[in-house]
């Protein structure tokens, strides 16, 4: 993980640049004054006006290194040309000088610090990943045809679906199936790992772009408060292409949104902010709530557009919804993990918690990797499906185990020895199976999933991890 | 909703150093409140409160007199001193706004009422321990995710409330510079629960907290007339009050409610004003964000003391402003203790001292 070059640092190099328009130094604490002396003769550029200066300040340990080094002027007679007034305008001109420096330093800080790290992503560095739990996606696809035409997409039939699978015509299409599945992972394996939705796994593990983005099939592009329909595509492009910045809470957000930025307050040294790996949007409508909450409230829709995007804080955990995301594959990718099935897993979203678990491995592992993960827009509109009663009937083991889940992944650290998403997960599984294996079998089970999985990605998907 | 919610437990304060102009926009929801003004700068100069509102009002030389020597702590020449405010008040809850903060307008055309979007937050719970991604479950239109553990669904109460400003957004002054005609018109609407262990800039001019649970720790460092820096009196108690309610368990939220800011500042006194104060800040983030407080303080004024102590011990090397202001923060300590006694119950041995958040009662006569 780059440090962030420090303030004082970048601070005397603004100056060193602005050298030739200062005309007074004193006013610099001395260690800045020696340090910027240092690199100011470091890069060739102590002129006998700087070096005046320097002297003019009268601080000892400059003055000191001066006559270590034997620097000499240059004794050039010098007539005198103009009589200066020693009053209040050179009062005045020495306070301007104070601030002017103050000023220059600062605004070339920040206009660095806006400019720096915001990625460009091309359109060919994207995946569309799709799990199709319903075998006719005609509809689907017509109504994200606007957005994703542009893409290549991979749409991943859940293995267990028996009927034919239907898709439309004119998209530049990659689709997998359950004999595509069983012939890269065995069968043995295929429907442990993939079925229902954790089928767009193995479209993560399939692709070859860099950026993969993954909706459900029963989503539809969502309109704004102005009646206009959100490209959640480009909208986590954009997400993914900003800094985050976990470190430290900006009040108004996202500060690299058009209209915002850093407040008052908000460390500079902290401003460049680091790679966002994770993209969590939102959903209009039918929001992602558990069975319980659903079958409680069965009228309850998610009317609320809330215009932000935000990052999560580092160390802060949340349950990441699988239903609207997008991620830097080459980073974080192999921490995407379908490990977690319940028992009594079903194909309604709040039969499942394979996203929450995976959500968290990748929190873990982005605060410890120095990566972002951001949450807000965009939102989908999801489909009204499922019935929350018929599935409160089940056993709903899921709500039951996040009880240990969430405490759990609160206390994991992990070792500065994992760094790549890939060792991160592979600690992570060593450390599931010793304190919650005894627990619960279903986390033995996805203890071993998480090797498992990681020496699949080793072999299907490449090296190609962040080291 | 026309019942005004807490009207007897809520005081208003407001520091100014100009007029009270402002409080015409707000009468139609300021007005069934007790507004404790803090008038900063000159005491001779008058500033008149419009009619019809129930207020104290508080000068220099009334601090001065009110509190001695301890007067030293309340800055001077800076909004700081509307601290002194929180401390001579005997409510439960505060709400504190700057002279230059208007009533703004929701996405549909209505006025917000700020009040009683504050007076929500601090009567519904919050949830640091996991991050909700709908925002404030709390909130009506709104609940906690799938993935949400149910024994954390009760959440902790709420401290402080945070509240945000539209058109002149609260940048500082190297930002100011560079983007002077930026304006915030993004209205976001939500309320959310700052997580456990993360910082955040606290900005003063529209704020609300829960005075019992952590008034002492709100109290507005050392700036203007005679200190070094200005303009950092809030966010550092921010990050003071923020430590103080991560080791308690409360709860801080930021978000709605929205004002109208409309007075932009002087971007070259401002940058003058902050300029320590960005340098400052790189040696102080990481001490607040390092900072542990002992298991046994148990209370907002135990942490307050033991943040006191610490930031004497561990930033006097910065600056010897620091070593003042660790003074000065003794000083509140004791002005507020001075002037918010613990409650004393009466029981059939005599009046009987009960300390403020729990512990032993220890018998004393009067």
């Amino acid at each position: 993980m780059r440090t962030p070059p420090a303030l004082v640092s970048l601070a005397i190099d603004a100056a060193l640049l602005n050298l030739p328009n200062i005309s007074d130094l004193s006013s610099i604490p001395e260690h800045i004054l020696l340090e910027l002396f240092l690199r100011t003769l470091r890069a060739g550029k102590l002129t006998e006006k700087s070096l005046n200066l320097f002297i003019a300040t009268g601080k000892e340990e400059v003055l000191s290194l001066i006559q270590a080094l034997n620097i000499q002027h240059v004794l050039t007679p010098v007539l005198p040309t103009t009589h200066f007034d020693i009053g209040n305008s050179n009062l005045a001109t020495f306070r301007q000088c104070e601030t002017t420096f103050y000023l220059y330093f600062i605004i070339c800080l920040a206009q660095t610090i806006r400019t720096m790290s915001q990625v460009s992503i091309k359109d060919d560095e994207v995946d569309i990943v799709i799990g199709a739990l319903h075998s006719d996606l005609t509809s689907f696809m017509e109504d994200w045809r606007q957005v994703f035409s542009r893409f290549h997409l991979i749409i991943v039939k859940d293995p267990d679906l028996k009927e034919e699978l239907k898709t439309s015509d004119g998209f530049n299409l990659d689709v997998y199936t359950k004999s595509d599945i069983d012939r890269v992972v065995g069968s043995s394996s295929s429907t442990i790992l993939f079925s229902g939705y954790s089928c767009r796994y193995f479209g993560y593990l399939m692709s070859r772009k860099k950026y993969v983005i993954s909706v459900d099939d029963d989503c539809l592009p969502a309109r704004d408060n102005n009646g206009v329909s959100i490209d959640a595509v480009a909208q986590h492009i954009t997400n993914l292409a900003t800094p985050a910045t976990p470190f430290f809470f900006n009040t108004l957000y996202d500060p690299y949104r058009k209209g915002a930025d850093f407040v008052r307050g908000y460390p500079f040294s902290l401003r460049t902010g680091v790679t966002c790996a994770l993209s969590c949007g939102l959903w209009l409508n039918l929001a992602d709530y558990d069975a319980p909450t659903q079958a409680l409230k069965p009228g309850h829709r998610n009317s609320r557009y809330v215009d932000a995007v935000l990052t999560v804080p580092t160390r802060a955990m949340m349950p990441v919804s699988g239903i609207n995301i997008g991620f830097d594959r080459e980073s974080v990718g192999p921490a995407l993990l379908p490990v977690l099935r319940l028992a009594g897993e079903g194909k309604v979203r709040w039969e499942t918690v394979e996203d929450i678990w995976c959500g968290m491995c990748v929190k873990v592992v982005c605060d410890h990797m120095g990566l972002g993960v951001k949450t807000g827009l965009p939102y989908v509109w999801r489909k009204e499906r499922g019935d929350a009663v018929e599935s409160l009937k089940k056993e709903w083991e899921g709500v039951k185990l996040m009880e240990e889940v969430v405490p759990f992944f609160q206390s994991v650290s992990l070792s500065s020895e994992a760094v790549s998403a890939e060792d991160c997960v592979v600690e992570m599984a060593a450390v599931v199976k010793e304190r919650l294996g005894p627990l619960d079998p279903v986390f033995a089970r996805a203890a071993d999933a998480m090797v498992d999985w990681i020496n699949l990605w080793k072999t299907v998907a490449g090296t190609r991890s962040a080291a | 909703m026309s019942q005004p919610l807490l009207k007897d437990d809520l005081d208003i304060v407001i520091p100014t150093i100009r007029s009270l102009d402002f409080l015409e926009m707000w009468r139609p929801f300021f007005q069934p409140y007790h507004l404790i003004i803090i008038q900063d700068g000159d005491p001779n100069k008058e500033i008149k409160v419009p009619e019809g509102f129930d207020y104290e009002l508080y000068n220099r030389n009334d601090i001065n007199r009110i509190l001695g020597p301890k007067a030293s702590c309340i800055s001077f020449k800076d909004s700081a001193c509307r601290c002194f405010g929180f401390l001579i008040s005997k409510k439960k809850y505060i709400f504190t706004i700057d002279d230059d903060c208007f009533v703004a307008k929701d996405p549909s055309g209505k006025d917000i009422n700020v009040l009683a979007q504050h007076i929500q937050n601090l009567l519904t719970p919050s949830t640091p321990f996991f991050f909700n991604t709908l925002y404030d479950p709390f909130r009506e239109g709104a609940d906690f995710v799938r993935g949400y553990p149910f024994s954390m669904r009760e959440g902790v109460p709420t401290a402080l409330s945070h509240g945000l400003w539209l058109n002149i957004p609260d940048y500082d002054a190297p930002t100011q510079l560079v983007k002077p005609l930026e304006r915030n018109t993004r209205y976001v609407d939500a309320v959310m629960t700052i997580p456990k262990g993360t910082l955040f800039p606290m900005c003063g001019m529209n704020l609300a907290f829960n005075r019992e649970l952590v008034g002492p720790a709100m109290y507005f460092h050392l700036m203007g007339d005679g200190q070094p820096v200005g303009r950092y009196d809030d966010m550092f108690c921010g990050w003071c009050v923020k430590v103080v309610c991560d080791h308690l368990n409360l709860g801080v939220k930021t978000g709605l409610p929205y004002l109208w800011h409309s007075k932009a500042s002087n971007p070259f006194v401002n940058l003058k004003k902050e300029f320590k104060g960005i340098y400052w800040q790189e040696e102080m983030i990481p001490f607040f964000q390092g900072v542990t407080l002992p298991k046994d303080c148990t209370t907002a004024e135990e942490c307050y003391i033991e943040l006191s102590k610490q930031v004497k011990e561990k930033l006097s090397s910065i600056d010897p402003y620091f070593e003042k202001l660790g003074d000065a923060m003794v000083t509140w300590i004791e002005a507020w203790q001075e002037y918010n006694p613990p409650l004393v119950a009466k029981t059939a041995d005599g009046p009987v001292v009960v300390k403020k958040g729990g512990g032993e009662p220890t018998p004393k006569t009067t």
